[in-house]
């Protein structure tokens, strides 16, 4: 080793390393871009999703919840929710929080305005059209 | 301490310590609210009280690293730092910046708070880890690019040593990544393609340079330096490795979030090769202690370095490798065990880290000549042991409550929904949260003896 390798040697590879793994990565992240952004499903954003994934960032919903797996483990998966529970239940479901069950965990009363309940929904229903290569793996998220 | 300007690390030392503190106390209060639905409710939701415990933890990090390169890079560079006044400057900018965070996360509602600092026009906020109002984000980015500034004119006009180009490029990378975490795409696919490139590229490239320039600073310090050259040779393989699985690595992250499924090979490949650093570095350490030319009388530091690389070879190695091949994450993926990765993975490799430092720098900087006396070592040795021990097993316990979780939920015959499941292993959280109490007294013990009693002793 200490024959094989000289120091020049050594430091020639971590900034060959840099650069090498550097460039891979910004060729696959260009291909990765293209391919999402020729998406049909990408095309189907509406004004109505946009609005609603504002919506689900005002609200903070990530602060207790997953969405693709991604967020905070104290409630529920939400990115096949749409499908889990179907757009009636959903929206019933957020104006009648909080459950008044002594020790359950609490979900707030968010007060949203009809409009934001509506593209809510349609960001929930676009989300879980995501092509995820089948995940979550059942209903249950 | 050599150079005059190498104090302005204590401040920041001082800065981590406290908001350690607190980050833990909203731990706690999190862990509570777990298995108390009710638990202060009212003033202090779920999801307040974990942004802060995360926000924190980040935060005190990087008061920690920002510390430990102002006593390193006069040391290494062997002259003053190159603008004393702006490193105070910038404390205090950072002392503010998180002051206001957490009084805003306070005072007003998430959804208020968005309305006020106009996330509606320049959308920044509801995102883990970096859902900071723009504020925040503008803070912290001015205190990094100014360290960078600051350290780069000190290492500029010195011999660049290997340890003050691996601080220099962590650093400097982490700003050019966290520039992303301005950028928010009407596609949430795309949005989280981009988010990776702070989480993961942070924790598992830019700071795990930063980690292995402040164990070689430590380790040369306390073990002599007898073969300078081999070390040397070894931090460029590491660093190379790191560099190369972290950043392809990135794909574990683009697995089951619309990203096209080749990820799902390139994600678990490099991911195989994330363990092999710490474990090389793990082998470093022991061998620069087995032929160290001096002994340092600061055994309580030697404690921490070869804790923080024992404990970050299992935490983010072990429980990394775990759940990082695409046919095991489908399963395990944002659940309990997750969060038992995340939290001995942070826990090894970087609170022990800044630990480490200010147990080799601190006495140092506070004029002992070189450690603080034997009877305050044996203390501080009793605090490394109460908070490890407590890590270690609040990943076990989350690692048990995930399993279960991962069993009941995703592969039995007949899943049961989130909240019933949860139920079913509050045991755990509650194993947990005693745990958590242990670790908070474990912190007390460290800072009692560390701050408080050694000053007095001192005067
Ligand atoms: C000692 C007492 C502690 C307790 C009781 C505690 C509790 C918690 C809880 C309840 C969460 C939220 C999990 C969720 O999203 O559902 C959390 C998240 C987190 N904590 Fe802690 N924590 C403690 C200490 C620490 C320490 C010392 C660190 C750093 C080393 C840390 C780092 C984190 C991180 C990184 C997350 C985010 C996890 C993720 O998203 O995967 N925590 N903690
Ligand atoms: C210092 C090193 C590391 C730190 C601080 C760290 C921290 C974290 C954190 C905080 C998360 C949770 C992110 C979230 O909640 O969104 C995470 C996730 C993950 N980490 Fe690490 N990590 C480290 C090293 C590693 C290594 C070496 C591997 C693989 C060998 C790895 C594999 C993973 C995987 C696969 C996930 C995703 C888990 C999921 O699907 O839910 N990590 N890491
Ligand atoms: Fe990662």
């Amino acid at each position: 080793m200490d024959k094989l390798l000289s120091i020049d040697l050594a430091k020639k590879i971590f900034y060959g390393s840099i650069l090498l793994s550097s460039f891979i990565f910004l060729i696959l992240s260009t291909h990765t871009l293209l391919t999402l952004s020729k998406l049909e499903h990408h095309k189907n954003l509406t004004p109505q999703v946009v609005l609603g994934k504002r919506v689900w960032e005002k609200y903070h919903c990530v602060g207790c919840h997953t969405l693709l797996g991604e967020g905070s483990y104290y409630a529920p998966e939400l990115s096949n929710v749409y499908q889990r529970r179907g757009e009636v239940f959903i929206k019933h479901w957020i104006k009648s929080m909080p459950i008044n069950l002594p020790n359950r965990r609490k979900m707030p009363q968010l007060y949203l305005t009809d409009e934001e309940l509506e593209a809510l929904i349609a960001f929930l229903k676009w989300t879980s059209e995501i092509n995820t290569s089948n995940w979550p793996p059942n209903l249950q998220g | 301490m050599q150079y005059l300007s190498q104090a302005v690390a204590k401040p920041y030392f001082i800065a981590a310590i406290v908001i350690f503190v607190v980050q833990i106390v909203f731990g706690l209060i999190a862990g509570l609210q777990y298995i108390i639905g009710n638990f202060l409710l009212v003033v202090l939701p779920f999801n307040i009280t974990r942004v802060i415990h995360i926000d924190l933890l980040i935060i005190w990090l990087l008061f920690g690293f920002m510390g430990s390169a102002y006593y390193i890079v006069p040391d290494e560079a062997k002259r003053e730092l190159h603008d004393i006044k702006l490193a105070i400057i910038l404390f205090w900018i950072l002392v503010v910046t998180t002051v206001l965070m957490v009084a805003s996360y306070l005072f007003f509602s998430y959804a208020t708070l968005n309305n006020l600092t106009g996330n509606n026009w320049f959308p920044t906020m509801g995102r883990e880890f970096i859902g900071q109002p723009i504020f925040i984000k503008l803070g912290i980015m001015v205190v990094i690019a100014g360290f960078v500034y600051n350290i780069g004119m000190t290492i500029w006009k010195s011999q660049k040593t290997i340890i003050n180009l691996a601080l220099f490029i962590g650093f400097a990378s982490s700003i050019i990544f966290y520039l992303f975490s301005l950028y928010s795409s009407d596609n949430v696919v795309i949005e989280k393609y981009f988010n990776a490139w702070v989480i993961h590229l942070w924790f598992e490239c830019s700071w795990e340079l930063i980690m292995v320039a402040i164990l070689a600073f430590i380790m040369q310090k306390l073990t002599g330096s007898c073969n300078h050259e081999k070390m040397e040779k070894w931090l460029y393989i590491i660093m190379a490795i790191i560099v190369m699985s972290g950043i392809i690595g990135t794909g574990h992250r683009y697995f089951w979030i619309g990203a096209p499924s080749y990820w799902q090979w390139i994600g678990s490949i490099f991911s195989v090769l994330e363990p092999l650093p710490f474990f090389i570095l793990t082998v470093m350490v022991f061998n620069m202690i087995h032929y160290r030319c001096n002994s340092h009388t600061n055994k309580a530091a030697t404690l921490w370095v070869v804790g923080t690389v024992v404990v970050t070879f299992l935490g983010a190695g072990v429980l990394g490798f775990i759940h990082a091949l695409a046919p095991i994450n489908y399963y395990t993926h944002g659940t309990q065990i997750t969060a038992a990765h995340s939290h001995l993975s942070f826990y090894g490799a970087y609170v022990m880290l800044v630990l480490s430092m200010i147990s080799y720098a601190m006495p140092i900087l506070q004029s002992k000549i070189y450690a603080n006396s034997t009877h305050s070592q044996i203390w501080e040795m009793w605090s490394f042991w109460l908070m490890t021990a407590s890590m270690v097993f609040i990943a076990l316990f989350l690692m048990a409550a995930g399993i279960l979780q991962v069993y009941l939920q995703r592969a039995s015959e007949t899943p049961l929904p989130f909240l019933v499941i949860q139920e079913k292993i509050y045991l755990f959280y509650w194993l947990r949260e005693l745990a958590g109490f242990i670790f908070l007294i474990g912190l007390i013990i460290y800072i009692v003896n560390f701050f408080v009693e050694e000053k007095n002793s001192d005067q």
